[in-house]
């Protein structure tokens, strides 16, 4: 009798149509819970109505603005080919090897999340920037500085963004298991191969959405950036640290910009979430 | 077509696998034994899963295990195929994707690979799933594919893990019927990991049954199930088993009691031995019955258990009787139970005639 | 970000100031007796040290008078203001942010300037680039960082460019006083163009460079008294502090000018 259950529930879980009646939530569930949401919509709205929507084409026309769309968005986007580039085997590592200290490892590489971002751009400029641990050994024998210079602004940003990629990563890899592995294996697949044809593409819902969250992160990055970066037109001033000093002389310009920033991460989460989650059904 | 050959110790916190196992080329061979046996562990050292504490295994002549050498050939290298309980399609890819799988990892080139892989699928009744992701099958279908998978490769020795567990009942026996083809008429040398004496009977050449890590009864498959000697075996078999030392007439039970028996022709009086007996040769009585029975024992009614057309009474030990009934099966009609009219807990007479009584030497 | 925090600390004054605002305006009533009274005062963060001493003397002086501060960038503090947040004085540290809160008429009478800062350029101790001029700053191999012309060092910066006609080329035009100083002191910039009392604060960090240009370019700071406070006397008397012989002294060690007009 208990052969049956995993196909009868694969079953229901199918059947989620408008018969379901969805018992298990309890009706005040949805105080709180309208409440969190209005916590995060709500000022979006309230920016919107603040915005001086006459101006807005000017506004968010202008060079500046432009030149930090830009920016803002090759950044990101190389951070997050980075985040994957670095933190995906980083994450096949924590999910998957028996290495002790594996632990203590997976808190470090957290260690941005709960950071305050102008911690870590000030832990940045101490190594790598001109008088750090690396920065000093790069400047005297390559002759590079990184403070002040986009790539400063991409190393920022890959290090606010990164622990979004680990974890939602490993959380992927760690839900998929290592059964197919292992299946993969028994049917003549080398490591490299079972990585490529199997672990890869059933953990791509999960490294997508991923990316997802550390391209968000990386656009809306500003402490870290400020503190590490500066801040230049066209070499590391990003839409959020425009935004910043926009409010220092024009609201409406400043409000805009954020405007930008809600259509731009908005954008990124609508077209890319859904096809990264229907990979999981 | 390769035989295997092993003998391994892997200790784990919960048991110690500790076997020396064989089979010929072409033999199917069931393992059979209640959870936590070392069943999945004994199917992980053959897939080269996982490493063994000692020991060494063999596939045909090749060494792929050897702990004094230090070898491991990883799984990838052994040419042996697995089939779990759950089918484990790789759920990126079409049915026919999944099956040309191996062949491809081989080095197959794409279109003989897929060529094989549809030959494969009509072979199990699956052509027209070839085009289907897993997520558009049913169970039964994803285990023919998956069956298809394991076999694609053209593995030396397949593995099979409760094959059936997972399906539904009606899906069932299609694919014992397809796995007796496939498997056991097409010669292909397999072990085959199961709770079913149905399945053994059906698909397997020899029975091996594995309790805590260890062999503790083989042989042909009908001789084990007909004539079990560890309670795991009879339990499965369906029969009720008493264990203790032959004597003149029967078997004399470890506390003392004796049951009436009719002995093998190897049984020694003195030695180890089982009396054995299929829950409908006993009959159920309110009072204590007279007459020919030699085996009549008072029992306390535990469980009633309805099957598909009979009741199983399920017996304890009761105060003034033996020890030995305590688990013991009657099997009895729908009409009898009415006409008994007890529940649990009542005391009532079990007889089993000594004709029905087999005894069996039980080895160690 | 640092508007988010400004916000949350502006709505949770609100709160503060329902609950302690009402306490404090009855003690008022009862008369100048006033004991466990509060006082609110908004100050640019450039003022930070000084107004943190004279709320000291003030509270010696006026037993039962608790001084709060909320020290930030003076326009994060002007729309605070203007967005209803409870101050009782407001010290801008530039005339423009002032005027956002005057010209709502949320300043009794008019504001008064108190002192002037001026620019200065902090290098690293000891001046190992030998920084002597403000022209020094554009040269190619000195490492720039200034304010952004948003923010008052930033146009004050841009005002001695334009007086000199020295076009200078800085890797980072950063928001505040605080993030040049700080490029600055870790040795990631050999120069950076921030106040006078910036570079008094951190003494033996960096060491300043005087430049005569920075004449074109006085910083006045206002203060004034918020017409929705509820201690307009209390208020009042601040500001004649900061004003007076004890504020000027201050004031002055730290670095700050006097202005022109007193």
């Amino acid at each position: 009798m208990t052969a049956t259950l995993p196909a009868q529930a694969d079953a229901e879980r199918k059947a989620h149509d408008r018969h379901d009646i969805g018992i298990g939530l309890p009706r005040w569930l949805w105080l709180p819970a309208v409440a969190a949401f209005t916590l995060v919509a709500l000022p979006v709205v309230g920016l919107a109505l603040e915005a001086d929507w006459a101006r807005m084409p000017e506004l968010l026309l202008s060079e500046s603005a432009l030149t930090a769309l830009r920016l803002s968005l090759e950044t990101a986007g190389i951070s997050t080919l980075l985040c994957v580039l670095f933190g995906g085997p980083l994450a096949a590592i924590l999910a998957r090897s028996r290495l002790p200290g594996l632990r203590v490892l997976r808190s470090l590489v957290l260690l941005p999340l709960v950071l305050p971002p102008v911690v870590g751009g000030l832990a940045l400029l101490f190594t790598v920037g001109r008088t750090g641990l690396i920065g000093q050994a790069l400047h005297l024998w390559f002759g590079i500085t990184i403070p002040f210079t986009t790539a400063a602004v991409i190393l920022a940003q890959t290090f606010v963004a990164m622990p979004f990629l680990v974890v939602s990563l490993e959380g992927a890899l760690r839900t998929a298991g290592q059964r197919y592995e292992a299946v993969a294996a028994t049917l003549g697949a080398s490591a490299g191969l079972v990585f490529r044809r199997v672990t890869v593409p059933l953990v791509l819902p999960g490294l997508v959405s991923g990316a997802v969250l550390a391209f968000a992160r990386a656009m809306g990055e500003f402490g870290a950036t400020i503190a590490f970066a500066g801040s230049l037109e066209g070499t590391t001033r990003t839409l959020p640290l425009l935004v910043y000093l926009e409010r220092e002389v024009d609201i409406d310009s400043a409000i805009a910009l954020s405007l930008m920033i809600v259509v731009v991460s908005l954008l990124v989460i609508v077209v890319l979430r859904p096809r990264g989650a229907e990979g999981l059904r | 077509m390769t035989g295997f050959e092993l003998a391994v110790k892997l200790h784990r916190p919960e048991f110690t696998l500790d076997v020396a196992i064989a089979a010929e080329p072409g033999e199917v061979l069931a393992v059979l034994g209640p959870n936590g046996a070392g069943k999945s562990t004994l199917l992980g050292v053959l897939a080269g899963l996982l490493r063994p504490d000692s020991g060494y295994v063999r596939l045909g002549e090749r060494p792929v295990t050897d702990t004094t050498s230090g070898l491991l050939v990883p799984p990838h290298r052994r040419g042996v195929g697995l089939l779990a309980q759950q089918g484990l399609l790789f759920p990126h890819l079409t049915a026919l994707a999944n099956v040309a799988f191996g062949p491809r990892a081989q080095g197959m080139r794409k279109a003989a690979a897929e060529e094989r892989a549809r030959r494969l699928l009509a072979e199990v009744d699956a052509a027209e799933f070839a085009g289907r992701k897993p997520a558009k099958l049913s169970g039964g279908q994803q285990q023919r594919v998956a069956l298809a998978r394991a076999l694609a490769p053209e593995p030396g020795v397949m593995l099979l893990d409760e094959p059936l567990a997972a399906l539904d009942v009606d899906a069932t026996p299609a694919m014992r019927a397809l796995l007796r083809r496939m498997i056991r008429d097409a010669k292909q040398t397999t072990v085959l990991v199961t709770h079913s004496a149905l399945d053994a009977l059906v698909l397997a050449d020899r029975v091996v049954v594995l309790t805590a890590g260890r062999v503790v009864e083989q042989g042909p498959t009908r001789d084990v199930l007909a004539r079990p000697r560890s309670p795991f075996a009879a339990r499965i078999a369906g029969l009720n088993l008493v264990s203790g030392r032959a004597c003149e007439g029967g078997l004399r039970t470890d506390d003392g009691p004796m049951v009436f028996g009719r002995g093998d022709a190897d049984v020694v009086a003195g030695d180890r031995a089982v009396a054995v007996f299929p829950p409908s040769s006993v009959a159920v009585h309110i009072e204590r019955p007279d007459g020919s029975p030699r085996n009549v024992v008072p029992v306390v009614l535990a469980a009633i258990e309805p099957r598909a057309d009979v009741v199983r009474l399920r017996a304890s030990a009761s105060a003034e009787g033996p020890e030995w009934v305590d688990g013991l099966a009657a099997d009895v009609t729908p009409a009898a139970v009415a006409e008994l009219n007890v529940e649990p807990g009542a005391g009532l007479w079990f007889a089993v005639k000594a004709t029905e009584v087999a005894i069996h030497a039980a080895g160690g | 970000m640092r508007r988010m925090l400004g916000a949350v600390i502006a709505g949770l004054g609100l709160v503060l100031a329902a609950c302690g605002g009402g306490s404090a305006g009855s003690d008022a009533a009862e008369g100048s007796g006033a004991s466990d009274q509060t006082l609110t005062v908004f100050a640019a963060a450039s003022l930070t040290e000084t107004f943190t001493e004279l709320g000291k003397r003030f509270e010696t002086d006026h037993p039962g008078v608790t001084v709060r501060f909320n020290f930030a960038g003076s326009s994060n503090l002007a729309q605070q203001i203007v967005s209803g947040a409870p101050a009782d004085v407001f010290a801008s540290a530039n005339t423009k942010q002032m005027g956002v809160v005057a010209d709502k008429a949320m300043i009794v009478g008019e504001p008064q300037v108190f002192v002037t800062n001026r620019l200065q350029i902090a290098v690293a101790p000891g001046n190992p680039k030998g920084v002597a001029s403000f022209a020094d700053l554009a040269e190619p191999e000195t490492t720039l960082v200034v304010c952004a012309p948003q923010v008052p060092c930033g146009s004050a910066t841009q005002k001695v460019e334009q007086a000199t006609g020295v076009d200078l080329k800085p890797v980072s035009e950063e928001p505040d006083v605080r993030s040049v100083l700080g490029k600055v002191i870790s040795g990631n910039a050999d120069a950076g163009l921030v106040y006078v009392t910036d570079v008094a604060a951190e003494k033996g960090k960096v060491d300043g460079v005087n430049f005569p240009e920075a004449e074109k370019a006085i910083n006045d700071y206002p203060i004034g008294v918020v017409t929705s406070s509820k201690n307009q006397e209390l208020a009042t008397q601040f500001v004649e502090l900061v004003r007076g012989e004890v504020g000027a002294k201050v004031l002055e060690t730290a670095g700050f000018g006097t202005p022109a007009g007193s």
